[in-house]
């Protein structure tokens, strides 16, 4: 029984279905990870398992909780979080101001968290005082994820957090989100840089026109001759 | 030298004191702009309304506490009445914005369906005012008229220029100064303040972050109205209370905010201050001040006023024309309308 677990989801943003019968799951302290080529629903199954559009079909379930008629902020409080792929910081305010932000739902005082997150990401800790707008991409993306660890999430959710920044960073990135899923957080993530993403995943999804193709281990994906060949060049 | 010294005292009298009050009134009315831009995304055109009611309501107050004999000698007593008015107009803004914008707000509508919107509000605003206390001129400060008047200064210094400070003008600056204050500290310091910024920072992911958005905006309608109390009591203190004034007053209010920067509250400040000084130093005649400086033979025979105070309104819409047109996002980089 997996922690986070979508199941037959159908549905999309009012037109037509976007999502056939997709079904995703992950446990705690697993990274997962959903590949695919362009349209083929990857950020939409992610916002489906966050509430951020209407399922015709299907469910989903945290744990024990059948969250799927809960709205986003809701899931925030149920343990999830969710780092969008743009505008996943607040530009104006201060690095510490964004981790700030992060636990605004939580009660007492956050420098606990905010230390553990200038543990993962020492830069940041740097830049505590400057803006988040100003800073690297590869940073930003540091910002965002801290930001979404800020409620103490038990699941985490990154729409392509690699998108965008140098392989040196990707690297980097990818490393302290292995980081991240040993303290026991159950990683969800779309990748667009699939053949990195799989070598660190416990758990590979590979969706075509919003319905699964493949569902293996990582390691087995990138083994596997035919989703080399549709999906990884080769 | 003595020339010299006349003609600085002379300025400070017509430019610097007067252009200091004006630029705090149209900072505070500026600063309410802003922070409803930038919170509901939308230009409040009923801004300068919510001013005028918010007066009535401190003149409305002021006759009560007149009418128990109450007064509070050089202090003027619509100051006190200022909590009162702050009260009402708090009042009237979430009683609107729960009949009429959050209607729109629910469908999503698009700001410049918002902005309409708030022009019809203007309206019934400025009728509802209209019928309550009377279109007339009302002056209502009843305090200390001055705390340094010019012969003062004159026989002090031994010269033949003095500067006068009016006690509202001395109210302007010290009400204003704490207000715009206490709203930093609000937005900088304290942990619903930053709520607020990350709203109007980037709305999506303060969702996500679990910020209530209601509450975002209620904060903002309700620091909108104390602003807009603050700043048209002010004004009227100042000079008197016309209800017809405000509808004219959101032409420099506006310019302020998006000189400044629309969205940013410190550019809301420096604004109203760039606002201000440029009509009343372009208003100025500088004859007298030209008749120190100069060698006699030089001084011309004219007012030497670039435009006659009528046109002062103009001012400002030839400066927001010129920011819109060569610097859009304002001094301090604002967001774009």
């Amino acid at each position: 029984m997996s922690y986070l677990k979508g199941e037959g989801m159908t549905g999309g943003y009012g037109g037509a279905d976007i999502l056939h019968d997709c079904s995703i799951s992950v446990d705690k302290g697993e990274i997962a990870v959903i590949v695919g080529p362009n349209g083929a629903g990857k950020s939409t199954a992610m916002k489906a398992l966050f509430g951020m559009l209407n399922l015709r079909e299907g469910a989903v379930t945290l744990g024990e909780t059948d969250v799927t008629h809960l709205t986003p902020q809701a899931r925030v409080e149920a343990g999830m979080s969710f780092v969008p792929q743009v505008r996943n910081v607040f530009p104006t305010m201060s690095v510490e101001e964004n981790l700030e932000m992060g636990g605004v739902l939580r009660d007492g005082p956050l420098t606990e968290t905010i230390e553990e997150v200038y543990e993962l990401f020492p830069a940041l800790r740097e830049k505590r005082h400057q803006h988040a707008g100003e800073l690297s991409g590869g940073q930003r993306q540091q910002v965002a994820v801290g930001r979404a660890l800020m409620t103490r999430p038990k699941l985490l959710m990154l729409d392509e957090p690699t998108a965008g920044v140098s392989p040196v960073v990707m690297d980097e990135l990818f490393d302290r989100i292995i980081e991240v899923a040993r303290t026991g957080i159950a990683i969800l993530m779309v990748e667009q840089n699939a053949r990195q993403a799989l070598e660190i995943a416990d758990k590979g999804y590979v969706l075509v026109q919003g319905s699964n193709r493949f569902t293996d281990t990582g390691a087995a994906l990138l083994a596997d001759p035919d989703v080399r060949k549709s999906f990884l060049g080769g | 030298m003595q020339d010299y010294a006349n003609a600085a005292l002379l300025l400070t009298n017509y430019l610097v004191v007067p252009g200091i009050a004006y630029g705090c009134q149209l900072a505070l009315g500026a600063l309410g702009v802003t922070l409803i831009f930038s919170v509901l995304r939308f230009s409040n055109f009923a801004h300068g309304e919510l001013m005028s009611a918010g007066t009535m309501f401190a003149i409305f107050a002021t006759w009560g506490f007149q009418a128990m004999g109450l007064s509070f000698g050089p202090v003027p007593t619509a100051l006190v009445a200022l909590p009162f008015a702050i009260l009402a107009s708090i009042a009237v803004v979430l009683l609107t914005d729960k009949a009429i914008y959050r209607f729109y707000r629910i469908k999503r509508s698009d700001p410049v369906i918002l902005l309409i919107v708030s022009i019809g509000v203007m309206f019934v605003m400025a009728g509802l005012i209209r019928f309550l206390i009377g279109p007339d001129d009302r002056t209502f400060n009843d305090g200390a008229r001055f705390i340094l008047k010019a012969r003062e200064v004159k026989d002090y210094l031994g010269l033949s220029e003095g500067v006068t400070i009016k006690t509202s003008q001395a109210i302007t600056v010290l009400v204003a100064s704490i207000a715009a204050g206490l709203l930093f500290w609000f937005l900088e310091k304290t942990k619903t303040g930053k709520m607020m910024r990350a709203f109007s920072d980037n709305e999506d992911l303060a969702l996500l972050s679990g910020i209530n958005p209601e509450r975002i905006v209620k904060l903002a309608w309700v620091l909108a109205a104390v602003l807009a109390t603050i700043a048209g009591t002010l004004y009227g203190l100042d000079k008197s209370y016309k209800p017809f004034v405000f509808q004219q007053l959101l032409l420099p209010i506006f310019a302020a905010a998006i000189v400044g920067g629309l969205g940013n509250p410190l550019g809301a400040v420096i604004g109203g201050f760039v606002i201000a000084f440029s009509e009343v130093a372009l208003t100025y005649a500088y004859t007298k001040f030209l008749a120190y400086t100069l060698p006699p033979a030089w001084v011309p025979d004219g007012l030497v006023q670039f435009l006659p105070t009528d046109y002062k309104f103009a001012i400002s819409f030839v400066i927001l024309v010129l920011i819109l047109l060569y610097r859009p996002t304002g001094i301090l980089r604002g967001k774009t309308l």
